[in-house]
């Protein structure tokens, strides 16, 4: 299919710009980390610095965001990663009359806002720690937790349901045959074979839990995460420390997108 | 929620419902009581006994109670701990009464405050996803349709690149661009298309263009996943047969990427609508969002259940919104999302 010359050079610079506009606030964002100014300004450039990524260590509502997110995003994985596992083993088993109902069930958290889950997370744990005189629940890790595993499992569901969709239940039989119990099925075959969802999920499900922030502002109660330190940081106003930290975590995170994108890449090729 | 047996029962009922299941498994032992074998014969005890815990425990401790903790706590006066399941804790209607008309004291006349913040979140997130979907259909027809690989895959990486960065990083990098001395108004000025500084701040410029940014991605590649799988031989056809090119859009390439458009536009209003970290840094001193109202009847007015009813209606508005749209596009909802 070739459309005409014209619609091919408008769509060029329509292209062009969208992607402009896309990456050139990233871009701002960049060279305002190196840049001496201490407003954080891209243009002009005065001089090259590190000095912004230097101060990072040393502040402390940032070191402690960042360790209460890592510990949040351990647990979540921990979690999700099993709990995802059986939503989608239980909807590839369940009767065909139950499985819309739950498929809205559990599809629901993707398409409610996060501020609802927050919302409805302290809202209920509240209850529970009135009713049950238990404080140790009622704090803002483990409702942070409680709120972000409600919809990360789902995106976990989503990625193990697909894989298993492609799972050729004869070789369950055949081990069935050969005198394997269930457990040994599970163990041995179904789990290995689901093994790149299973990754997948996992840093998925790192990943966002890092990055949340709508449910977290409601649930992290008088704790910090490194999204809600970063936020309260820059209501305060710009510093070129925000850039640096934003360019900090922008690298780590693609890092981590590389190593996964191209061993799924070598994992595949292999096959 | 109020008394504790209700509630030691919540808490049970995962540990219940595999009882149940588990008794339901023992004690059905006629094999040809339905076809295939039974739940619990194909998984065995112990899968069985994980499955139905990590299920019941994500649906209910998770998704169905705090919903319903949120909707029941939003039909019940705002009362210190005390006097909660005490003769004063009654079924309200009056928080949201107090959303429509405000404070006893000012009867007669409209909550306009909050009544203003909701009608502007909603509007702005409608036209924003309208926006959004103007802006995305001809790159995601691009990269589905004409692309050739290599660059599809360049494009592809270039699209993600910022798809990686957190929401409130990259509503920050738009204020650096947009603010006071940021690049923009550095080059307004320069160029001497304006004299002072331009507000976009403001003047809710910098709002609206963070909302469309940080949800512009989802809307690219929604609408990409639906529009690959089209059969490129049903264009050359309809172009053989002399249609001209809004034509094969409007009749061909839409209705096929219908599920797509509803997904795409669903999730952008949602996340436009729900968004609290654009409003918070992009939002201007006289900026009203419906999500800050929320978060501040919780942490500011300590109002929990008033909170929890502008919560309610916010999760009511999104349902309505996607019911709608489905409705208008005439799908189901088992087909979006998938």
């Amino acid at each position: 299919m070739k459309p005409a010359r014209s619609h091919r050079i408008v769509f060029r610079i329509y292209l062009g710009a969208f992607l402009g506009l896309l990456l050139a606030p990233l871009a701002v964002m960049a060279v305002s980390a190196v840049n001496l100014p201490s407003y954080p300004q891209a243009w002009p450039i005065e001089g090259l610095t590190f000095a912004w990524f230097e101060k990072l260590p040393y502040s402390h509502d940032l070191m402690d965001g960042l360790r209460n997110s890592l510990i949040i995003a351990v647990l979540v994985t921990l979690l999700t990663v099993p709990i995802g596992t059986a939503g989608a083993m239980v909807m590839e088993q369940l009767k065909a009359r139950f499985r819309p109902i739950y498929y809205v069930v559990v599809i629901s958290p993707m398409l409610t806002p996060g501020i609802i889950t927050g919302v409805a997370t302290v809202v209920f744990w509240r209850g529970v720690t009135r009713q049950t005189g238990l404080p140790l629940l009622y704090n803002g890790i483990f409702l942070t937790v409680a709120a972000q595993i409600t919809f990360i499992s789902t995106l976990c569901m989503l990625i193990v349901l697909a894989r298993l969709q492609r799972f050729d239940r004869s070789q369950e039989e055949a081990a069935l045959d050969l005198g394997a119990n269930p457990l040994q099925i599970f163990l041995h075959i179904t789990l290995p074979f689901l093994r790149p969802a299973l990754i997948s999920s996992a840093v998925l499900s790192l990943l966002s839990s890092v990055e949340e922030f709508n449910a977290t502002t409601f649930t992290i109660l008088a704790d910090k995460t490194l999204t809600t330190v970063l936020a309260g940081r820059i209501r305060v106003g710009l510093t070129p420390e925000i850039s640096a930290l934003a360019i900090a975590i922008v690298t780590l995170t693609l890092l981590i997108a590389i190593v996964y994108e191209v061993s799924r890449r070598r994992a595949e090729a292999k096959k | 929620m109020r008394s504790s047996l209700a509630l030691s029962l919540c808490l049970l009922l995962p540990f219940l419902v595999t009882a149940i299941l588990l008794a339901g498994g023992l004690f059905r032992r006629q094999p040809n009581a339905s076809p295939g074998p039974g739940f619990f014969r194909r998984n065995g005890p112990a899968v069985s006994i994980y499955l139905v815990i990590a299920v019941s425990a994500w649906v209910f401790l998770t998704i169905v109670f705090p919903q319903i903790a949120m909707i029941d706590l939003s039909f019940h006066p705002n009362l210190p701990p005390k006097k909660i399941g005490g003769p004063e804790d009654v079924f309200t209607l009056e928080n949201y009464r107090y959303f429509v008309f405000g404070p006893v004291s000012s009867t007669g006349s409209l909550n306009t405050l909050h009544l203003g913040a909701y009608a502007a979140t909603i509007t702005a997130s409608v036209a924003v996803t309208a926006l959004n979907f103007i802006l995305c259909y001809p790159i995601a027809f691009y990269m589905a349709q004409s692309a050739l690989p290599r660059a599809l895959r360049r494009l592809i990486i270039l699209l993600i690149l910022p798809y990686w960065i957190n929401e409130v990083l990259r509503v920050f990098a738009v204020r650096l661009l947009l603010s006071d001395a940021g690049i923009v108004n550095r080059m307004l000025l320069a160029t001497g298309l304006v004299g002072t500084p331009v507000d976009f701040i403001g003047n809710n410029v910098g709002l609206y263009w963070g909302l469309s940014y940080t949800c512009i991605l989802t809307m690219v590649f929604t609408l990409y996943n639906a529009l690959e799988s089209l059969d490129k031989s049903q264009i050359e056809a309809a172009r053989d047969l002399g249609a001209p090119w809004w034509h094969v859009h409007m009749f061909i390439v839409m209705p096929y990427a219908k599920p797509g458009i509803a997904s795409g536009c669903a999730l952008t209003f949602m996340s436009c609508v729900g968004s609290i970290a654009a409003p918070l840094v992009l939002g201007g001193p006289r900026t009203l969002w419906f999500t800050p109202v929320i978060y501040d009847r919780f942490y500011q007015a300590l109002n929990w259940p008033l909170g929890a009813a502008y919560a309610v209606i916010l999760l009511v508005s999104c349902t309505v919104f996607v019911l709608l749209s489905l409705r208008i596009l005439g799908l189901k909802l088992g087909q979006i999302a998938r």
